[in-house]
């Protein structure tokens, strides 16, 4: 009995536990985000945003999320029933497990998997199954062209994002995302490969679905998309889904390109439990400041056509980060920089 | 040189970077929003609004019964039935207006002699059910005399460009 409680049932409580105190906090972060960007673009339009519900509207993801749960979940008669509930459930399933390997300091994070990065790279790669299912199972012309759509440009996308990651570990030497942050100690590394740092950012754009890259849900030709026939809970998982990932990829600018925790020429004034809190701050602090880069860019561009979406991202994006991947390998090599372990 | 400066101004997003420094800077000026219930636009005096019957100061009806609204009326909203008042003066015995035909369109207060049916500055006056909107002579004339001193204003304000 004590070997099973040490042995098996006493990490599975803890692990249990590691997984509540990020899935909780990132579900906030969720609800809340929706309200951010509802007043980023209010106020960039001269307008106020929600401000009616609780003090300056704080209240509003709530009353939005009551309301939510108590509507009607409408399937509809044509819709294959069972792969309908499945897509949002795959969606958001997918959004939160992601986060399994974001470290949030040094070895705190859930699991510290050697191939972190690779990881991350597949579960993003999947997320577009639960768009496909969707769309195909709502059994709904415009749902399905927002599905095809959304699955043409993720896999767009994902090649140049790969080709940044790639060039990403070149530099850390390592797929473990801790190592990659300490990997940075020296140099953040959207200095030196600041091309490839917009190309990410502007590729996790098109891999979330985010404006400019919005056509799978282009509300003006195929009203929501692959959404189109989903209500209620259903609906609030696919949105669930969507800020998640957004949340995610701001997630991985910040570790990839922006130092993850690491303060500016590594500036610690604190240790103990004070400097872990410091490093929190620091990472939350950038990533909340990529939100908001993606929230501003939603509010000051609009939707790209769709030849110009696959134009950007064959012809421009994948030159671009192949040649600078080549380049990044060849001064490595050159200057005997390439990190080894 | 002109293209060099354009390929490097392409290279480096400048012309995007530049829109988001607009929405930026966007954001930190003063909102345009009225508040809609707990803060109102300004009304010009020649709004046109919920009807109204009005009265003399001495409480007397002003209408006549001359039904010169009743025939100017576009939409056919408005119905008047009159006859002779015991003391002999010609008076509506009903002055009805369905606000679900009417166009606002003023007509009815431009047509008025005496400047007995005018269109007060109310516009909120939605309600629940349509009969609620069939207003009847008596639902007027109270409309008057809750707006009188709003529309007195109103018309001395806009008699001058009449």
């Amino acid at each position: 009995m004590a070997e099973f409680w040490h042995g098996y049932l006493l990490p599975l409580l803890i692990t249990i536990g590691e997984i509540l105190c990020v899935v909780v906090p990132l579900l906030v972060a969720i609800a809340y985000y929706t309200y951010a960007e509802r007043k980023v673009l209010a106020y960039s339009q001269l307008r106020k945003g929600p401000n009616v519900v609780g003090p300056l509207g704080l209240l509003q993801p709530i009353a939005d999320a009551i309301k939510m749960l108590f509507k009607e979940t409408i399937v509809p008669s044509s819709a294959n029933r069972v792969l309908f509930i499945a897509a949002p459930i795959v969606s958001t399933a997918l959004a939160l497990v992601a986060w399994a390997v974001i470290p949030f300091d040094t070895g705190v994070v859930i699991s510290n998997i050697n191939v972190g990065i690779l990881y991350l790279f597949a579960i993003s790669s999947l997320g577009v199954y639960g768009i496909i299912i969707a769309g195909w199972a709502s059994n709904s012309r415009y749902a399905f062209l927002g599905a095809l759509r959304s699955a043409a440009q993720m896999v767009s996308y994902e090649v140049s994002i790969g080709f940044v990651l790639v060039t990403v570990l070149l530099c850390a030497g390592s797929l473990n995302l801790t190592d990659i942050v300490m990997a940075q100690r020296t140099v953040w590394f959207f200095i030196p490969l600041f091309p490839m740092f917009v190309v990410f950012f502007i590729s996790g754009l098109a891999e979330t679905n985010r404006a400019p890259f919005d056509l799978p849900e282009g509300e003006s030709e195929i009203v929501a998309g692959f959404h189109v026939e989903y209500s209620a809970m259903t609906w609030l998982l696919f949105f669930m889904a969507e800020y998640g990932n957004m949340i995610l990829v701001s997630a991985m600018t910040t570790i990839l390109f922006l130092g993850g925790w690491l303060a500016p020429f590594n500036i610690e004034p604190f240790s103990g439990f004070l400097g872990h809190v410091w490093a929190l701050l620091w990472l939350l602090g950038k990533i909340l400041f990529v939100m908001f880069c993606i929230l501003w860019v939603r509010a000051t561009f609009p939707r790209f056509r769709y030849d110009q979406l696959m134009r950007l991202g064959w012809k421009v994006f994948l030159p671009l980060s192949l040649f600078w991947l080549v380049l990044t390998a060849g001064v490595l090599v050159a200057t005997g920089w390439v990190p080894s372990h | 040189m002109n293209a060099l400066s354009r390929r490097a101004r392409s290279l480096l997003l400048w012309e995007l970077l530049a829109g988001m420094a607009l929405t930026l800077r966007y954001m930190f000026r003063r909102p345009v929003t009225v508040n809609y219930p707990y803060e109102k636009g300004p009304l010009s005096p020649r709004f046109r609004g919920e009807h109204a019957l009005r009265r003399y100061p001495n409480g007397e009806e002003r209408c006549i019964a001359c039904k010169l609204c009743e025939a100017i009326c576009p939409a056919l909203a408005i119905t008047i039935e009159a006859e002779p008042r015991d003391d002999g003066s010609r008076r509506t015995t009903r002055y009805d207006i369905d606000m679900t035909k009417c166009i606002y369109c003023g007509y009815c207060q431009e047509a008025c002699p005496v400047d007995a049916i005018v269109e007060g500055p109310n516009f909120e006056f939605a309600a629940e059910t349509r009969e609620e909107l069939f207003y009847d002579k008596e639902k007027l004339l109270a409309n008057g005399d809750r707006w009188e001193a709003e529309i007195a204003k109103a018309l001395s304000l806009a008699a001058p460009y009449r």
